[in-house]
């Protein structure tokens, strides 16, 4: 049993058409009992940048409050939004200080550019190694049928509605072959002027 | 072997633990208490290793003492949830983490009753209904069937009366009794302690 797989996570990110969506499941358990499915694994750190953070629950909590803490600093010092790729280099350089006691979470990054509005998804392994692509990233418990669904219903230039349905359909599914994973889903669709935020209806098993 | 449970209403939260401190297969003290005060509103449970449970209660309480004295008032129970969420955390990855599973139960004027769930690794969850320990496999099966968000006083009761018979009947370890408690806008009030007696299931069988 891998620490990574304690709680149970799940989260996608994806690009379209000058937007971009996370997604995440809800469920908060300790391996195989539910504690509860709202527990919330993505977080807001700019009015369009969001981080999902799936792995060790406590981790995960405790990553997004050191962070929220450097990103508080960050924004102070240099009195404006911070891009979503420095972010990037900030979680990274969070994760890798703990090299040899690392926190067990493998982020998710999605947001825009604040002043450009330039789409970004990113991913990191727990020591901070940065992905950046240009389709889609995923990462959690049920990595593998996430990477199956994303390569299947993902394609270029969606606009919002379609990245919304994309983004669900591969969430949902994925999850539902994965034991520790799912018990809802939410979705965030970011744009240059909205953030639409909806909670997915899926089984609760 | 221990259980703690904890059920929101609309304007209470309901606590019960077990009562017995055991170790290994000798039960020591039949009638422990392992609530800790926390303010006149909040109310702390804990459960895990013997010593680290009392040793983080009390840190925790009077931390929680000290801002007050500081202050002039108390810390809301979201406030006191996330300090011991945090001390939880950083003791996690040092020489000396604490071992220890608890529920924090509170009421606050602005914010209504809360429960918050947390287990030894620091992560924490607010909750309508939580348990920890075995008897959290027989009780929240039972809870997620029965419990609405607006359950009385005496409902709630009767649904931990439910959860606590249940694991008198099916879970292997006795646990005898439960100390029961409630906390809401007057404070933390002690119920009569719940003894379950279960009468005894059996199918006629043919004489031999």
């Amino acid at each position: 049993m891998s620490i990574l797989e304690y709680n149970g996570a799940a989260i996608i990110a994806m690009k379209g058409r000058d937007c971009v969506a996370i997604a995440s499941d809800r469920r908060f358990g300790i391996q195989a009992q539910t504690v509860s499915t709202n527990f919330q694994k993505i977080f807001e750190m700019g009015p369009r940048l969001y981080i999902g953070l799936p792995g060790l629950a406590t981790d995960v909590q405790t990553v997004h409050q050191r962070l929220q803490f450097r990103l508080n600093l960050y924004e102070l010092r240099e009195n404006r939004r911070i891009k979503p790729k420095t972010f990037l280099s900030m979680v990274s350089n969070l994760l890798y200080e703990r090299r040899f006691g690392p926190y067990f979470v493998e982020p998710v990054i999605a947001g825009l550019d604040p002043k450009t509005f330039e789409p970004f998804i990113a991913s990191m392994d727990l020591i901070g190694c940065p992905m950046v692509t240009d389709d889609f990233v995923v990462s959690g418990t049920c990595s593998e049928q996430m990477y199956g669904m994303c390569e299947s219903v993902w394609e270029p230039n969606m606009d919002p509605q379609e990245l919304f349905e994309s983004i669900s359909q591969a969430l949902l599914n994925a999850v539902d072959r994965d034991a520790v994973s799912g018990w809802g889903g939410i979705v965030h669709i970011i744009e240059k002027d909205q953030v639409t935020t909806t909670e997915l209806k899926g089984r609760m098993d | 072997m221990e259980f703690l449970i904890g059920i929101q209403g609309k304007d209470f939260v309901l606590v019960a633990s077990d009562t017995s401190s055991a170790r290994s297969i000798l039960s020591m003290k039949q009638d422990t208490d392992k609530m800790h005060r926390m303010t006149d509103n909040l109310i702390m449970l804990v459960s895990g290793e013997s010593g680290d449970t009392v040793q983080f209660a009390e840190f925790i309480s009077k931390n929680i003492q000290l801002y007050k004295m500081r202050n002039g008032y108390d810390l809301s129970p979201s406030a006191a949830a996330n300090f011991t969420r945090k001390n939880l955390a950083d003791y996690l990855r040092s020489r000396t983490p604490y071992m220890v599973n608890l529920l924090m139960a509170g009421y606050d004027k602005n914010e209504g009753p809360s429960l918050y769930f947390m287990d030894y690794l620091a992560s924490m969850n607010k909750c309508p209904f939580a348990a920890h320990g075995y008897g959290a496999f027989f009780s929240l099966a039972i809870l997620d069937r029965y419990y609405t968000e607006d359950v009385t006083r005496a409902r709630a009761v009767e649904l931990l009366t439910m959860c606590v018979e249940e694991i008198k009947r099916r879970f292997i370890i006795n646990l005898p009794a439960f100390r029961v408690r409630i906390v809401d806008k007057d404070g933390i009030h002690e119920l009569p302690t719940i003894k379950p007696q279960v009468s005894v299931r059996s199918i006629a069988s043919e004489s031999l």
